[in-house]
């Protein structure tokens, strides 16, 4: 049981590539955090500092009140499941989970028990001496977690552990891996790119790009208030409309408030009603239906604006210029090419500075 | 359509038996001649059916050599092959196995150059670099000596680059995976890298025992003594006699005891090499 934490975290590669540029993370004992970003942003170079199977180029990483940036991984306390799951292919099941306890020089009977214990927990009992070659994914999952919780280490790092499963055990996997880690109880740190998982599994999220935290708290207090564009367009699915204030539509039905200086509007999708009437102080858009994605429970209609200007800041997961996606419940829905008119209310319009750096609370 | 498949198959089956022939004619030739009467063989009249003296010619062969100027026992001289193809083969091996092991997996100063280094050594076999060899082994007093048969063939760059080749193959998470779980480099040596090049060891060992068993040249040069001579020179020195008969008997038995053990290494490796040479499966 530790708590970790990150100082001004950098890593800058020999040739001057700064994959990390000074990330401050706290994660308090017993907590999940998430680690969340587009490929590239740095979050798997920042897991694998906190492993330390990369050296820490500036700032301090702290496990349990020690710092340890000069540990060796195997002292660090810490347990890590690789994304390609890393087992030891020409070992058994009970060897790769009792590989490690036997270099920290534990007694066999200890070993037995404990690998016994993670084994009936993951359901592994009956598959102790196969090798992982004999394995279906969901299993090898479930070993390298194994391998991990018969350690009992003060912090478990999980790298994308389920990118490589299909999408029904990749959600069953997730909820076994969050009731597992209510359940030990034990510090995490979890890498992933996707949004959805980070929603469902983190106490604290962390959104990062570019090597930066963009954002740091409770996952849902960061979808309702996302501090800048990114994270309002990477939080959440479908993406949160980004739209300039500029043209006059727009910037007439926002004025009169705080959000004068505001240079961009975000609304969600499912914010959206189709209605005539305008709310007051909220934005009503007029929209061309241009697409419609029916998935059951609920019904994506995409639609487009008819205006000049419609290019807002770049950030990914952007929707095409113009493109607005509203949300609503049910299968009724518009036809294609029909005009209709959404419009959102007043407490639901995310605002943010023209660079998108900044979110505006009017 | 089905008559024509039918036939095609004949002929290839044909040409297949005619292949087979070829290649087992001499060996068969050797077997039979080698049960039988010298007398016969030295006087043209060798018969092509195998003769009654089986045990008396590979009882002499084995036990007491020919009775020209190399008294030498063909046992003694399959010893001498058998401890040097040994030698070469795991001492390469093991060898190459830990310099793949430091160019993969250390960071070290002149890293690169060394690997090219040992690169390089591909173009000088030991025909190329013979006189120098032999000079170092002369000067080292290992004329006549297993030492000196074995150990100048025992640096090889193939198996170095094809270990190489092989670490480079290994996913890096597994080292990350044994660090984390506490393993040092040599515990990861250990249990996880030599456990998985298994089968690239046992192709290799093949190869290499073969090569190490067929050696001549080396052999030659640098044995003088009898009791130390290698079968494939002791085959040479039984075929050049001078003042009397050469005993075909026994130099055919010679060379069918020499074909055995290569033989026996591939037959008992033969899944184990196929496997190491077609594997992609990690």
């Amino acid at each position: 049981m530790a708590n970790v934490t990150l100082r001004n975290v950098r890593k800058t590669y020999t040739g001057g590539f700064e994959a990390i540029k000074g990330v401050d993370v706290d994660v308090a004992d017993g907590q999940f955090c998430v680690l969340v970003g587009p490929s590239g942003c740095g979050k798997s170079t920042l897991l694998r500092m906190v492993a330390g199977l990369e050296t820490v180029t500036g700032g301090e990483i702290d496990i349990g009140g020690r710092v340890v940036n000069q540990v060796e991984p195997a002292d660090r306390d810490i347990a890590m499941v690789f994304q390609n799951y890393a087992l030891y292919p020409h070992m058994s099941v009970y060897n790769n989970m009792a590989y490690g306890l036997r270099n920290r020089g534990m007694a066999e009977a200890e070993i037995k028990t404990r690998v016994e214990e993670a084994a009936r927990v993951l359901e592994l009992s009956s598959m102790l001496e196969r090798k992982p070659r004999q394995l279906s994914g969901g299993q090898r999952q479930r070993v390298a977690m194994g391998r991990a919780i018969v350690r009992q280490p003060k912090v478990f790092l999980f790298d994308e552990p389920l990118s490589n499963l299909d999408a029904k055990l990749r959600i069953a996997m997730r909820v076994e891996i969050r009731k597992l880690q209510r359940r030990l109880n034990t510090t995490s740190i979890y890498v992933t790119h996707d949004q959805l998982e980070a929603m469902t599994l983190a106490d604290i999220l962390v959104v990062m790009n570019g090597g930066q935290v963009e954002q740091v708290g409770n996952p849902l207090a960061i979808y309702e208030k996302p501090a800048t564009t990114f994270v309002a367009s990477f939080i959440g699915a479908p993406p949160m409309n980004l739209m300039s204030t500029r043209p006059e539509e727009i910037r007439s039905q926002l004025a009169g408030s705080g959000a004068a200086d505001a240079g961009i509007l975000g609304i969600r999708p499912e914010d959206f009603v189709i209605t005539d009437q305008t709310p007051a102080g909220g934005v009503a858009l007029p929209l061309t239906v241009e697409a419609i994605e029916r998935v059951g429970a609920e019904t994506f209609v995409y639609g487009s604006r008819q205006e000049d200007e419609q290019r807002v800041a770049a950030t990914p997961g952007e929707l095409p210029p113009g493109e607005v996606i509203v949300r609503i419940p049910g299968t009724e829905a518009p036809a294609i090419g029909q005009k209709i008119r959404v419009a959102a209310v007043r407490q639901k319009l995310h605002l943010f500075s023209g660079d998108g750096r900044t979110r505006i609370e009017a | 359509m089905v008559e024509q498949e039918g036939f095609r198959r004949y002929v290839a089956h044909v040409i297949l038996w005619i292949g087979i022939a070829i290649v087992a004619f001499p060996v068969y030739i050797a077997i039979v001649a080698s049960t039988q009467d010298n007398a016969l063989i030295a006087n043209g009249q060798m018969s092509l059916l195998p003769g009654g003296h089986f045990f008396e010619v590979y009882y002499q062969t084995i036990f007491v050599g020919t009775s020209g100027s190399t008294r030498e026992p063909v046992g003694n001289m399959m010893l001498n092959s058998l401890v040097m193809a040994l030698a070469i083969a795991v001492g390469k091996i093991a060898i190459s196995i830990i310099s793949a092991y430091a160019i993969v997996y250390f960071r070290f100063p002149f890293r690169m150059p060394i690997f090219w280094i040992i690169f390089i050594t591909l173009m000088l076999p030991v025909e190329v670099r013979i006189y120098p060899t032999y000079k170092i082994v002369a000067d080292l007093h290992m004329l006549d000596s297993y030492a000196g048969l074995a150990l100048p063939l025992i640096a090889s760059a193939t198996a170095t680059l094809l270990f190489r080749q092989f670490f480079m193959t290994v996913p890096d998470e597994l080292l990350e995976a044994s660090r984390i779980d506490g393993a040092g480099p040599l515990r990861f040596f250990w249990d996880t890298l030599l456990p998985l090049s298994r089968t690239n060891m046992a192709a290799l060992f093949v190869i290499l025992f073969i090569l190490g068993w067929n050696q001549y040249l080396w052999p030659l040069l640098i044995t003088t003594r009898d009791d130390m001579q290698t079968i494939q020179i002791g085959i040479r020195k039984m075929i050049t006699t001078t003042d009397a008969l050469t005993e075909w008997p026994i130099v055919m038995a010679t060379a069918v005891l020499a074909m055995l053990p290569p033989v026996f290494v591939v037959v008992a490796m033969q899944k184990l090499f196929v496997r190491g040479l077609v594997e992609t499966e990690k």
